[in-house]
């Protein structure tokens, strides 16, 4: 099958540009992993509009109704549950709905896939029962899912903190929560002026925090976290005030914020900006949300973390992007005019300078016994040592170690051996190139693979 | 800073040479452009195989077979490898045919290394089998290694005997005179006797830098790696005319590849996967052996190498060039030969001549003729 536009992701970005392509007249097909649409801020909300989880999961979650409902009226041709697993330019899509592989043709292609959580290695880890705080929200919004026992956090960023108030709405409790975000510097509240614009977003922020405060224990100025047991979580302990603490633990949640996700624009070898204050990779992109790559685009926080809000808006722009650049819309900027698209998009992003200072990721030194790619368990010494015996490439690494050989593709070390590089060869992080990323964007069955040229459209 | 010897590549087949050649009291200096093992040497699915090699190729590779047995001796470490033997599968009558015409004429030979096995002997190696498969050719001795160990080990061995390894070192000009290189390169001047060009995919470019243009293809085969799964396949399978290669890792992945070729970028210097391809590959593992239908593959690569119109190597000095030896065009095969071409270019480098006979692999086969003035 051939369509003007294929979009990828039917969150806040997605959704917006596939209901502004569609009301311009584009073939428009929209892929998604999961089985409904949302994306990871309004997963499950057909479904959990109508049960008593509804509430406790905040104003912001009820917001994305409206959006569902037009997505679902516009006639968008709508693929749930389904994988891309290879572009190629072209552009030529593979993808795989229940085990079954086909190809698609698209003149378009619009990334909107949203974000990952950053991976952040430290002691226990890998143990099970300590998970993100964006699985366990996951669980949440799928089926109402709370965690049992004594529930722990560690993390920086509005996530936790939303989280646990929706746990708390809820009815759970939270054992404890172990802040790590640093106290705010001089830098954080030189940019708040402009965040005052958006004075209610902060004081929800506040109210989280006053609301997790209650419920249990808030500890603040630790380090060296540790997660530790036999076979599963059993306790943490944490140095603070020059002394190792220690609590019983059955459930660690762990966040340090989320990052673009880039397997798809590295994949197809667009150029990338380095975020130093936030520490990510992100695709350059033009006004319109173009890549490097002609009929390339990106939207929401794929391209840059942005929230949903900023997201909604930049789907909105890269859809008439799209729309001018296939010869659909004549007016592509008379468009984004009319619709106040850049005063929209300034006013969503008006609280982001003051989060990006506030929650830095974190920068401590990784030791050398720690686990850094856990599919292949490989340690942040074992990277260090072959580091030092390759050029600053992680190519090299892999090569010498396994890291970032296993299922996730390097999702969970990529900027873990991309640091430890910088740090061996005393380059800026920035400096330092990402894995390669080879296909399969997603790992598919070779029963799948052999099934393609079978398949529709395949040669 | 001048040397003996210059070799241009990093690969595993410049890094045998160079470790030979320096245990044998040469000076030796090698230039990588990305790092060692980039291309096809970290790209190969690393089978040590005599089986349904090319005839001109067996000595070379039978000398290599001994020397795979023994790699703790000229490494200090084996390399990862493991003699589960060469499996090569007979998927109808025609093809077993084949191969016992290819065994009798090796035996006339007197070559002994293959044995003809019919539909029970490959049910009994390889348990899990379609049973459409009615015999094939089998190398108990053959096997595979693990090529980033072994990348690792000639690089250490290699640093160990004394050679100087820049990596990240693009040549940009070679130039003779007075009996003498001059190789500029992306890290300054290097200056030796004699030059070694082992570069691989771009052999033909180093080629025309040193006054020797020569011309081949390059290969661009796949590979798909899977998750880990139980150990269920020991030897390392092919089918005769079809294009499978089919392993279990050491780790527990499965390795397809078997020359389905990716899209060479019209710059000649990367590849890209080809997914239609590449499923030819898939299925036909999945026809040997049914049950991986359900495995996960999580990586898939095109490597890069030189190729040359009959298959075989270019070995030897150049016809045309002095000081200029030229090893690569391995078309695809030349893991196993890595320990016996590396001694033979160390004779090469350290006598001038070898006691192999390189008459098959001469440069002058693929020189690009010079067009009448």
């Amino acid at each position: 099958m051939s369509y003007d536009v294929a979009i990828i992701g039917a969150g806040p970005a997605g959704m917006s540009a596939a209901v502004r392509l569609r009301a311009l007249g584009a073939a428009v097909i929209v892929i998604d992993e999961q089985p409904a649409p949302g994306g990871q801020i309004f997963r499950g909300i057909e479904r959990n509009a109508a049960s008593p989880v509804f509430p406790a999961l905040g104003e912001d979650y009820a917001k994305g109704c409206a959006l569902v409902a037009a997505f679902r009226a516009s006639g968008a041709e709508y693929l749930p549950s389904t994988q891309v697993w290879q572009i190629e330019d072209g552009w030529n899509l593979f993808l795989t709905t229940e085990r079954k592989a086909r190809h698609i043709t698209a003149r378009a292609v619009l990334l909107a896939n949203g974000a990952q959580e950053r991976p952040v290695p430290f002691p226990g880890w890998t143990l099970p029962n300590v998970m993100t705080v964006g699985a366990a929200q996951i669980l949440l919004k799928s089926g109402g899912m709370l965690p049992e026992g004594r529930i722990w956090i560690a993390g920086a960023g509005p996530l936790p903190l939303l989280y646990a108030t929706q746990l708390l709405n809820l009815g759970g409790r939270i054992a404890g929560y172990l802040d790590t975000a640093t106290t705010p510097k001089l830098s954080a509240l030189a940019r708040l002026p402009g965040a005052w614009r958006e004075f209610g977003n902060l004081a929800k922020g506040l109210r989280w925090l006053r609301d997790v405060r209650r419920s249990g224990m808030m500890i603040k100025g630790f380090s060296d976290l540790r997660a530790e047991g036999e076979e599963r979580l059993e306790h943490l302990t944490w140095e603070a005030a020059g002394k190792r603490h220690r609590v019983e633990a059955d459930v660690l949640l762990v966040h340090e914020g989320v990052v673009p996700r880039i397997h798809e624009t590295l994949a197809l070898r667009c150029e990338h900006i380095w975020n130093e204050e936030q520490g990510y990779l992100a695709p350059k992109l033009d006004r319109w949300g173009q890549t490097s790559r002609k009929d390339l685009f990106v939207a929401g926080d794929a391209g840059g973390i942005g929230g949903w809000m900023a997201a909604t808006v930049s789907g909105e722009i890269a859809a008439l992007g799209i729309a001018g650049q296939l010869g659909i819309a004549a007016n592509p900027d008379d468009l984004r005019q009319a619709a106040h698209l850049d005063q929209r998009r300034a006013r969503a992003l008006a609280l982001r300078p003051f989060l990006d200072a506030l929650y830095p990721p974190p920068r401590t030194r990784l030791a050398d016994d720690v686990i850094a790619c856990r599919c292949e368990e490989v340690t942040a010494g074992a990277i260090r040592s072959a580091a030092r015996n390759s050029p600053a490439d992680p190519s090299a690494v892999k090569a010498a170690t396994r890291c970032g050989m296993g299922p996730c593709q390097g999702r969970q070390c990529g900027y873990t051996v991309q640091a430890l590089l910088a740090e061996v060869h005393g380059l800026p992080i920035g400096d330092v190139s990402f894995f390669h990323i080879r296909p399969p964007l997603k790992p598919i069955t070779l029963g799948e693979i052999a099934s393609l040229e079978h398949a529709e459209g395949a040669a | 800073m001048s040397t003996d010897v210059l070799i241009i590549g990093g690969g595993l087949h410049g890094l045998s040479a160079a470790l030979q050649a320096a245990r044998r009291g040469v000076s030796v200096q090698l230039v990588e452009r990305h790092f060692v093992g980039r291309h096809a040497s970290g790209a190969t699915a690393a089978g040590v195989r005599t089986l349904g090699r090319n005839v001109a190729e067996l000595p070379l590779s039978l000398e290599a077979a001994e020397s795979w047995h023994h790699m703790k001796a000229l490494v200090d470490d084996d390399c990862g490898f493991v003699a589960c033997g060469q499996l090569q599968l007979a998927e109808d009558g025609e093809a077993l045919a084949k191969i016992a015409k290819r065994i009798a004429r090796l035996e006339a030979m007197g070559l002994h290394h293959e044995r003809l096995v019919d539909a029970d002997d490959v049910q009994s190696v390889l348990p899990g089998v379609s049973p459409h498969c009615v015999g094939g050719a089998f190398v108990s001795g053959d096997g595979s290694a693990d090529p980033h160990r072994a990348i690792r080990a000639f690089r250490d061995a290699a640093k160990k005997a004394g050679v100087t390894i820049v990596e990240e070192c693009l040549v940009t000009s070679l130039t003779r005179s007075a009996g003498h290189w001059r190789a500029e390169t992306i890290r300054g001047i290097f200056e030796a006797r004699l030059i070694v060009n082992a570069a691989g995919a771009w052999a033909d470019h180093i080629s025309v830098l040193a006054g020797d243009p020569l011309r081949h293809a390059i290969r661009t085969s796949m590979m798909v790696v899977t998750e880990r799964v139980a150990p269920r396949i020991k030897p390392v399978v092919s089918s005769f005319g079809r294009r499978l290669s089919l392993k279990q890792t050491s780790q527990g992945t499965l390795l397809i590849g078997g020359g389905s070729q990716g899209k060479l970028a019209a710059d000649r210097q990367s590849a890209a996967v080809d997914i239609t391809a590449l499923a030819s590959s898939v299925q036909a593992a999945i026809r040997v052996f049914p049950e991986l239908r359900g495995v996960r593959m999580v990586r898939t690569w095109a490597g890069m190498e030189a190729m040359t119109p009959d298959h075989i190597p270019v070995i030897g000095f150049s016809q045309k060039v002095e000081g200029l030896i030229h090893v690569f065009g391995f078309s695809g095969h030349g893991f196993q030969l890595v320990p016996s071409v590396g001694r033979v270019v160390a004779d090469l480098i350290c006598e001038g001549h070898t006691n192999h006979n390189l008459d098959a692999f001469r440069a002058s086969r693929i020189a690009i003729e010079r067009v009448a003035a």
